[in-house]
């Protein structure tokens, strides 16, 4: 690939970024633990049980799980803007995200109004990943069959938006009728954490991430041929609606896992294609995804380390922290460039 | 004549085009029998709305036929799967690309996926394609600058290089020539000619150039009500083709200059 010579220095220096984040991610939280101790509990002995706890079964494995969010939401936004040749699309606009809520609140909140002993087993952490998972991938099949029907992409995004009020109404309906420990259960959902997870946990979300990324390499290929538009896509031997299919599969994989994991996190999907774009200067997917990859990781170990407030007992709401950080990158980058690559 | 030595690479045996709908079927053109041959630049007339572009759509597959066979080398178009149809047949279309912040050799070097693996890699083969393409276009200069800085002249060339990098036995272009100046224009059907006699590919392209057209193309399909001629230019003149092309009120065809006047 000669004509990617070009981008080596940018990905090894994301590379290197990426490393830098990673540990700089783990040595910050509310207890402050000397660099010495994280390194010796990665890959030695400690003493003290307690840090070495914190560092193995908290940071570590939420390090490794804003490295999966923030590369998968970006990779399935990057997607999702190719798939509908629309910069403003990407997993939250097109109601991937409020189906994925729709299906947590029916879990979560339903308990009470659905009263029944069934329901109550069902709403374990599996049962709020698989109703997350099913939500987003309805709403995304719906919004595939609209938009095969009407040709304008605003409607696609306008169907999106509906389907989002749609399932916010539904939502506030069930809240109406729920008890307040379930509520605030959904609302903490809403805030979106990286943190409450298990190794075990990690490695479900990890397998199933793993499924979505390798469906979207497999989707380099068609995503590039996409970026020509659709007739010509065909004219190159391109089957449609089986890479629209594998597109759709691998983004709802994507996101709605996530999503089920970690709650609904604003925005990286949306934003972090925009912030590659605007970096690389390309549409070459086989530059993007890759990069897209390392970016989503970056900004979202970053996010993490800020919304941990190091030193603090307290953590801010990552979804608070991925829009606040990232809409000024955005505004900046558009205004310094002035002209948006799409 | 020679023709019927020459090999025939796309062939229509009483074709008729239109659209069915649930209840009804609206037949645009019907007995439409054309013969292109091996290294033939052919070029496709006809007022607005008489269904250039339904044949157009239905030669390349986008459009089922109503009625009749279309062959392409021999074999019937319906038997060929997306590749095999990719590796015949490249188009060059009138929509906007979706994305135009492609390199001019990326756009090319997407001529190439047919024969690309799943990812897209490129062999040495492809990247000697993509360069002789570009060559045989002339626009090497213009490889690493983005579709967004060309002027429309040359982005049509970048489009033809890319159906070029296809590989193709037949290239179909749907007016190539729209939005150019007069000078663009009589460029660009020039180099569809020189490509058609250098590379021995079949060339067929629908215009409004019908002047132009006639200087440069070795067959011509003129799509007139109720009937679809195809011959070589001067036989069309002479028997009076061109002059069924529009209504009579305005215009008339000159057979000496073989160019359209206004009527005073």
């Amino acid at each position: 690939m000669f004509y990617q010579n070009k981008y080596t220095l940018s990905f090894i220096v994301l590379g290197i970024l990426l490393i830098a984040c990673f540990f700089v991610n783990i040595s910050l939280g509310s207890i402050s633990i000397p660099n010495k101790v994280i390194f010796n509990s990665l890959f030695g002995t400690v003493e003290n049980i307690s840090w070495k706890y914190i560092v193995l079964d908290y940071r570590l494995p939420k390090a490794f799980t804003s490295i999966i969010v923030g590369s998968g939401l970006g990779i399935s936004g990057l997607m999702m803007q190719t798939l509908f040749r629309n910069p403003l699309a990407g997993p939250f606009v097109l109601g991937i995200t409020s189906g994925a809520s729709l299906g947590v609140a029916i879990v979560t909140l339903g308990t009470s109004v659905f009263s029944g002993v069934l329901w109550g087993l069902l709403a374990s952490k599996w049962s709020i990943v698989i109703a997350a998972t099913l939500g987003s991938f309805l709403v995304l099949l719906t919004v595939l069959i609209v938009s095969t029907k009407v040709r304008d992409a605003m409607a696609i995004l306008i169907i999106g938006l509906m389907f989002g009020s749609i399932s916010a109404a539904v939502v506030n309906v069930l809240s109406y009728f729920s008890s307040a420990e379930e509520l605030q259960q959904y609302i903490f959902w809403g805030f979106g954490s990286l943190g409450n997870l298990s190794w075990y946990e990690l490695f479900i979300l990890f397998v199933i991430y793993s499924i979505g990324i390798l469906i979207s390499l497999m989707s380099i290929k068609s995503l590039n041929s996409l970026l020509l538009g659709e007739n010509y896509a065909k004219s190159l031997g391109l089957n449609i609606k089986k890479s629209r299919f594998l597109i759709i599969i691998s983004t709802s994989l994507l996101a709605g896992t996530i999503t089920a994991f970690s709650g609904p996190i604003a925005f990286i999907g949306l934003a972090v294609p925009h912030i590659t774009r605007q970096l690389f200067s390309t549409s070459n997917h086989k530059i993007l995804v890759p990069a897209v990859f390392l970016l989503g990781a970056i900004i979202m170990l970053i996010c993490d380390s800020i919304a941990q407030l190091p030193a603090s007992d307290y953590t801010l709401p990552i979804n608070a922290i991925t829009s606040l950080i990232g809409a000024p990158v955005v505004i900046w980058l558009l205004v310094r460039k002035r002209k948006m690559m799409f | 004549m020679t023709l019927s030595k020459k090999h025939i690479v796309l062939k229509t045996e009483n074709l008729s085009i239109g659209y069915t709908s649930k209840k009804e079927t609206n037949t645009i053109a019907s007995h439409i029998n054309i013969e292109l041959c091996k290294g033939e630049l052919v070029g496709l007339v006809g007022a607005n709305g008489i269904g250039k572009s339904t044949l157009l759509r239905t030669l390349t597959d986008v459009q089922p036929e109503l009625e009749g066979d279309i062959l392409l080398n021999n074999k019937p178009l319906k038997t060929y799967s997306n590749i095999q149809l990719a590796k015949a047949l490249s188009l060059v279309l009138t929509e906007t690309l979706s994305s135009k912040n492609l390199t001019v050799f990326e756009l090319v070097a997407l001529g190439r996926q047919p024969y690309t693996n799943w990812l897209g890699s490129f062999s040495n083969t492809d990247i000697k394609i993509i360069h002789k393409s570009l060559q045989l276009i002339n626009i090497e200069a213009l490889k690493d600058k983005k579709c967004f800085e060309l002027s429309d002249g040359q982005l049509q060339k970048a489009m033809i290089a890319r159906a070029l990098a296809q590989d193709t036995d037949v290239i179909i272009l749907d007016e190539p020539t729209t939005h150019l100046d007069m000078y663009h224009k009589a460029y660009i059907l020039k180099l569809l000619q020189k490509l058609a006699k250098e590379t021995n590919k079949t060339i067929l392209f629908s215009s409004h150039e019908i002047e132009l057209a006639i200087q440069l193309c070795d067959k011509m399909v003129v799509m007139t009500q109720g009937q679809v001629t195809s011959d070589i230019p001067c036989n069309l003149i002479t028997n009076g083709t061109f002059e069924r092309l529009f209504p009579k009120d305005l215009i008339a065809f000159d057979k000496k200059t073989g160019s359209f006047k206004v009527k005073k």
